[in-house]
């Protein structure tokens, strides 16, 4: 049984590429602090499932499912998230670069606007911590829907995370405080298109080797 | 406009009667039947450097005030749909009415559980909350570690609380969800918000920074009224 230590992937651009709509700060703290904390605890929770596997100490294998859950998640959720932002006013940012998924968005809510509107009604909804997503069901090229995770819950597969935004106050709050509206539309400045097209016509294999 | 309406009864309320409720929140305050944001009884300052003014501000003008904004426009629904009869609605508001009623709760009891130093805060419990303390968890320091390692391990947004269990007397600390209020068979004695916005301009991701400081601006005098 081995157990693979993970770490904390680089980000695809520089702590502060993505001001205006999220400063340098908390980019850093994001993604130094949060993101390896979330890694540092898997890795624990990992590499403790190891031990209880070779063990065979069930009770101890069912304690750990939460715990893998909630940093096998939170791994996951910011590992998709980095790779589904980009630097406002780069290329991968306009949707034209997106045309399956845009042709995709258009049929299921009627026009580009029309989405992005009920995403953000749905973001705001989040009751607490989350994340919102654009999802894929079932597999690449699905039917796409607008869909909310508590915590650190993932989406699990067949269903494909076109692009997630990350709803915890810790991604926005040093900026925005409690206008949480403000993030969310800033947010458009810097969603990958073309990476979001990416997934959805060819899907996600693993989350963590994107 | 309803919020201008209430804001304004308000003030004339201060000055008046203030209604208490049920649940052990002294400072739940009503105008026209609808939740109003209460005063705190201390400056935004004043808990400083446990928790910063700027934190208390916004945590007290704008989150707190939400909750209550929320919750009065749930309500309003809730009133028309009870009116026409229409049960689908009435149960779906539900959830609305559990985050943003417990939204407005939870921080009520928060303020009035905390004090600035120079008004006791941090001063020790006495009488029968200090033996049940003692007599649950070994001491002080022992139930503040528990209380803590509990913080930490709440996974999201959401508060822990000490609280009384109604049917057997005994104290205990759980955790809750979110806006989760503590009803029924518990009664709330000392809540601590564990959600970023109560720490994060101060100490980011450093929380447990935030919940051990948090022991030095605890009203115990309000803790022990709830408990007696």
């Amino acid at each position: 049984m081995t157990s693979q230590t993970h770490t904390l992937p680089p980000l695809p651009y520089a702590y502060d590429a993505l001001e205006p709509v999220i400063s340098k700060q908390i980019m850093e703290l994001h993604h130094q602090k949060h993101h390896q904390t979330y890694i540092n605890n898997l890795n624990a929770a990992l590499s403790a499932q190891a031990s209880a596997t070779a063990s065979n100490d069930v009770p101890t294998l069912i304690s750990l499912q939460q715990k893998l859950r909630f940093n096998g998640g939170g791994h996951i959720n910011h590992s998709l998230f980095w790779k589904n932002l980009t630097p406002p006013g780069t290329p991968a940012n306009d949707i034209a670069g997106a045309p399956a998924l845009r042709e995709a968005i258009v049929s299921r809510w009627g026009s580009h606007e029309a989405f992005v509107k009920a995403f953000g009604a749905e973001l705001l909804g989040l009751q607490g911590s989350g994340w919102g997503w654009l999802v894929s069901k079932g597999g690449a090229k699905g039917r796409l829907e607008i869909v909310t995770t508590k915590d650190q819950d993932p989406v699990n597969a067949p269903d494909v995370p076109v692009f997630g935004v990350d709803m915890w106050e810790h991604a926005y709050y040093l900026q925005y405080l409690n206008n949480k509206a403000g993030y969310v539309e800033g947010i458009w400045k810097i969603i990958h298109w073309a990476e979001a097209e990416k997934r959805y016509t060819a899907g996600v294999e693993n989350p963590l080797k994107l | 406009m309803a919020a201008l309406l209430s804001n304004s009864a308000r003030v004339a309320l201060r000055s008046g009667a203030s209604a208490t409720s049920k649940a052990g929140a002294a400072g739940l305050t009503f105008a026209r039947g609808k939740a109003t944001l209460p005063d705190l009884s201390y400056d935004y300052g004043a808990l400083e450097p446990s928790i910063s003014g700027k934190i208390m501000e916004v945590h007290h003008k704008n989150h707190h005030n939400t909750y209550v904004t929320s919750y009065n426009n749930t309500l309003e629904q809730l009133q028309e749909a009870q009116a026409k009869g229409d049960i689908a609605t009435q149960i779906a508001l539900k959830p609305a009415v559990n985050f943003h009623g417990g939204g407005h709760l939870n921080h009520t009891l928060f303020w009035e559980n905390l004090a600035p130093k120079s008004a006791g805060g941090g001063e020790p419990p006495s009488g029968a909350l200090s033996k049940a303390i003692d007599s649950t968890y070994g001491s002080l320091g022992e139930f503040q570690s528990k209380m803590n390692a509990a913080l930490a391990g709440i996974q999201g947004s959401g508060w822990a609380w000490l609280v009384k269990d109604k049917q057997t007397g005994q104290i205990g600390i759980r955790t809750y969800a979110n806006q989760d209020p503590v009803v029924g068979q518990f009664q709330p004695l000392l809540g601590i918000d564990a959600w970023e916005h109560a720490y994060y301009l101060q100490y980011q991701n450093r929380k447990a920074e935030y919940f051990s400081a948090i022991w030095d601006v605890i009203n115990w005098k309000t803790v022990e009224k709830r408990f007696t």
